[in-house]
């Protein structure tokens, strides 16, 4: 069911909730997580599907918070806040809150979503676009356990990636870094089979593709070898090759989801390595809540010299 | 560089989102036309691929009775995910799955067909980097084991090269009692080293009995009153809604308690009652299981502490439905049992006086299986009797199926003004806290045979152990009396019901 709250509180927003459980008639619910979403009203709608997805694996509450700016200078004064909750059947299997902050309140969506957080539960932030500068700063980003960005969607993902290297804190993790567990799970697949001293390394991808750029960092910090980053056409990375003694370990995946894998003295075989949807990585994402140092050491490309010869020009 | 020196630089245990991936390897399928093949192995197998959790060049072998080409087989693996799989189907995980399928026709002592397995497992090593690293799962009636094992010996299929494995999968039967559990174990380990064989109890894999060890052990709040001081006793239900179905020539002369409790629920009590394990390892978790398993006390008197009984004809869930005796392909005369329960009790400090009571059937009420742990009545009530007349025990409850997860009930004030304390159920629902996408059983076992993982499998020790505490209750029903009748839909015999009134207590209604 859904509930429509206008110039409201959040204890009010409180009251609807409960009013919406018992409309259903669960009172008390399963739930795992609170997730709160900060976003604009043009990407409000796809983010909060895919959490809604998300949370058939991960039931929770979601909190979609949404800053809209008035036209007019008189309304830009005031302060609202408007609600919707949905409780049930339209809400995935939790409860979701949109939240419509008017004026200054804006500036104080924490002191919206701190009473709606669930007891005990952890909380996780996530910007789909326009993540702030530091997020473990940010009132909301203070907040949570967890807090996802997505270097994607930004103008600059390569300058992005830099300001959150600077801020990092453990708790940070961003959507690009997510996007590579089947290719990272893959290679260390392959060498495992292949068994073998890596000497060279090269990351093949579309420019400036941040994905691409945490893979060449994270496997020059793991490899301790310097990563060729070469660009191709994309779409997004092409292949990775990792030299050995004996010849090339090489994943291709020149376009859709069928990639090759070829390792020294073998034929090439297939493998499958899809562009996972939004919901997916969300799920992914929320599956562990404790900071994810292996994202850390990729942002930071901490060892053996690896930071300089990533750039490629 | 040996092989135990080499440590891949790309994983790390800090790096938790990497997935356990099973290392290069295969699995071979005796018995793949299978109606547990189909339905339950290939489709998981899918299922693993899809999520990533299979190693690049994995291949897949079946070996059947079948004038099939390696295409006619993929064809059936193919239908049987369609159909079966519980991810969604893509086409790229097939292709990758595809092109390591291969088929062997041929019978069990076709010295001809298992000369083309090897041969076959040899083109995949080269070919698709499986390294020699192979499962055997035979997925077929145990009378055929020893052949099996045997022509996998005679052709070398069973010696693992060095630096690779090669494990044997079998599923229940483990024999039918103790001699002839030994006498399987004692073929099986002439050709696969004791810790290379694993067996198939996929109620281990589910979710909610991993859970078990988890709230008992990962918790404060329930070790503590896990014990006699506390638990007045501890129901074990296995109950099914089907009858016998095409099973006839399988379950007449074994029957419930043979096909049940003497692998699942001695399981499931294993798990309820063992003390601490000194590390989450195959190793500490058999050996505790083994010293709960061995403290299980028979009933002295077998014909008051057991009940066996067979359906009646009746009403099952709306519709009518035969009596056991009427089943085709059943000897009027059988004595089987399709229900089947007994009262156990465990020897140890923890335990003392705590009795276990075990049940199964089949055409019960509903499809269910659970654990219920019920603890005794608080000592002393400071309400009057008036206001606790509704209130039972409290319990704790795992639903093992279908339904996964908790419930814990305990009594409530019921709201208003006079003091009145009613029983209220409180619900831990597995998949709606967590995973819609919980994994099946098979997926996990499977995926822990290639590993080497046998956290999850019973060992030899524990099917013998349960054997020992079966055999003098099948010897007495042998020997004396028939069984009991119970009407199909119902929750079992009466004589079920007297035992435990005996006791003062009575069954849970799952």
């Amino acid at each position: 069911m859904k509930i429509d709250l206008t110039d409201t509180t959040a204890s009010k927003i409180n009251k609807a909730l409960v009013q919406g459980r018992r409309a259903i008639g669960t009172p008390a619910v399963g739930v795992v997580l609170t997730m709160v979403i900060v976003t604009d009203e043009e990407n409000a709608y796809d983010s909060v599907k895919a959490a809604e997805e998300a949370s058939r694996e991960h039931p929770s509450r979601t909190l979609v918070v949404i800053r809209r700016t008035a036209r007019s200078p008189r309304d830009r004064q005031g302060n609202r806040l408007d609600a919707e909750v949905r409780v049930g059947s339209e809400a995935g299997t939790g409860e979701t809150v949109f939240l419509r902050l008017y004026g200054e309140v804006g500036q104080h969506a924490d002191s919206v979503v701190l009473p709606l957080l669930l007891p005990d539960a952890p909380v996780v932030v996530w910007w789909p676009v326009d993540a702030p500068e530091n997020p473990a700063k940010d009132p909301l980003g203070a907040l949570a356990a967890r807090r996802i960005t997505d270097a994607y969607a930004v103008e600059d993902p390569l300058a992005a990636l830099a300001a959150r290297a600077t801020s990092y804190a453990p708790g940070d993790t961003d959507l690009a870094w997510t996007r590579l567990t089947p290719w990272r799970s893959m290679l260390a697949a392959a060498l495992d089979q292949a068994r073998t001293g890596i000497t060279s390394a090269a990351v093949e991808s579309e420019a400036d593709n941040p994905s691409a750029e945490l893979l060449a960092r994270w496997l020059g910090a793991r490899l301790g070898v310097t990563v060729e980053r070469v660009t191709t056409a994309g779409p997004v990375i092409t292949a990775v090759r990792l030299g050995t003694a004996n010849g090339e370990i090489r994943i291709d995946r020149p376009e859709g989801p069928l990639a090759t894998l070829s390792l020294p003295g073998q034929p090439a075989r297939t493998l499958a390595l899809k562009v996972r949807s939004t919901a997916e990585l969300i799920a992914e994402e929320l599956r562990r809540l404790d900071a994810d140092e292996m994202y850390a050491v990729a942002l930071h490309g901490d060892a053996s010299g690896t930071k300089e010869s990533v750039r490629h020009d | 560089m040996s092989v135990t020196d080499w440590h891949n630089p790309l994983r790390d245990p800090r790096d938790r989102r990497l997935p356990r991936v099973a290392g290069p390897s295969g699995l071979v399928i005796f018995g793949v036309t299978g109606d547990l093949s189909r339905k339950k192995l290939m489709p998981a197998v899918y299922d693993l691929a899809n999520r990533g959790l299979l190693p690049p060049g994995f291949s897949l072998l079946g070996f059947a009775r079948r004038e099939w080409e390696d295409q006619d087989f993929a064809q059936v693996v193919h239908d049987s995910v369609r159909e079966h799989a519980r991810t969604p189907f893509r086409e790229e995980v097939w292709q990758q799955l595809a092109d390591g399928m291969r088929f062997i026709p041929g019978d069990f002592d076709d010295d001809t067909a298992f000369r083309q397995l090897r041969e076959a497992v040899e083109e995949l090593d080269e070919k698709r980097g499986t390294s020699g690293n192979y499962a055997f799962y035979l997925s077929v009636p145990p009378k055929f084991f020893p052949k099996v094992v045997q022509q996998l010996k005679k052709h070398g299929l069973a010696d693992a090269p060095e630096g690779s494995w090669r494990r044997a999968v079998i599923e229940k039967p483990f024999g039918h009692d103790l001699a002839s559990a030994k006498d399987l174990n004692a073929i099986v380990h002439e050709v696969f080293a004791p810790d290379q064989v694993f067996r198939i109890d996929h109620y281990l894999g589910k979710e909610t009995v991993q859970n078990i060890l988890a709230l008992r052990f990962a918790n404060q709040m329930y070790e503590p009153i896990w014990n006699r001081s506390y638990v007045d006793h501890v129901q074990i239900t296995m109950a099914e809604d089907i009858g016998i179905g095409g099973r006839a020539g399988y379950y007449d002369g074994i029957g419930a308690a043979r096909d049940v409790i003497q692998n699942h629920l001695l399981q499931l009590m294993a798990l309820t009652a063992m003390e601490e394990p000194a590390a989450f390892d195959a190793e500490s978790l058999v050996m505790e299981k083994l010293k709960v398993l061995r403290a299980v006390r028979l009933p002295d008197d077998p014909a008051a502490s057991t009940v066996r009984a067979q359906y009646a004809d009746g009403w099952q869930g709306g519709e009518r439905v035969k009596g056991y005796l009427q089943e085709e392909g059943i000897d009027p005369e059988s004595k089987t049992d399709t229900y089947a329960a007994v009262k156990l009790e465990v020897d140890n400090r923890r335990w003392a006086g705590v009795p276990f009571y075990l049940r199964t059937g089949k055409r019960l009420g509903r499809r269910v299986t659970e654990i219920a742990v019920v603890f005794q009545r608080a000592p002393h009530s400071p309400f009057d009797s008036t206001a606790t007349e509704e209130l039972g025990q409290n319990a704790i409850v795992i639903r093992v199926q279908p339904d996964e997860g908790m419930t814990v009930r305990f009594g409530s004030k019921v709201p208003g003004t006079s003091m009145e304390i009613r029983d209220v159920s409180m619900d831990f629902a597995y998949g709606e806290s967590f995973t819609e996408s919980s994994p099946e059983a098979y997926e996990r076992l499977i995926l822990d045979v290639l590993l080497g993982d046998a956290n999850l499998f019973p060992r030899t020790e524990e099917v013998e152990e349960s054997w020992r505490i079966l055999d003098p209750i099948e010897e007495h029903w042998d020997t004396h009396g028939k069984p009991a009748r119970y009407a199909s839909g119902s929750w079992g015999p009466r004589e079920a019901d007297e035992m435990l009134a005996r006791d003062g207590r009575s069954w849970r209604r799952p």
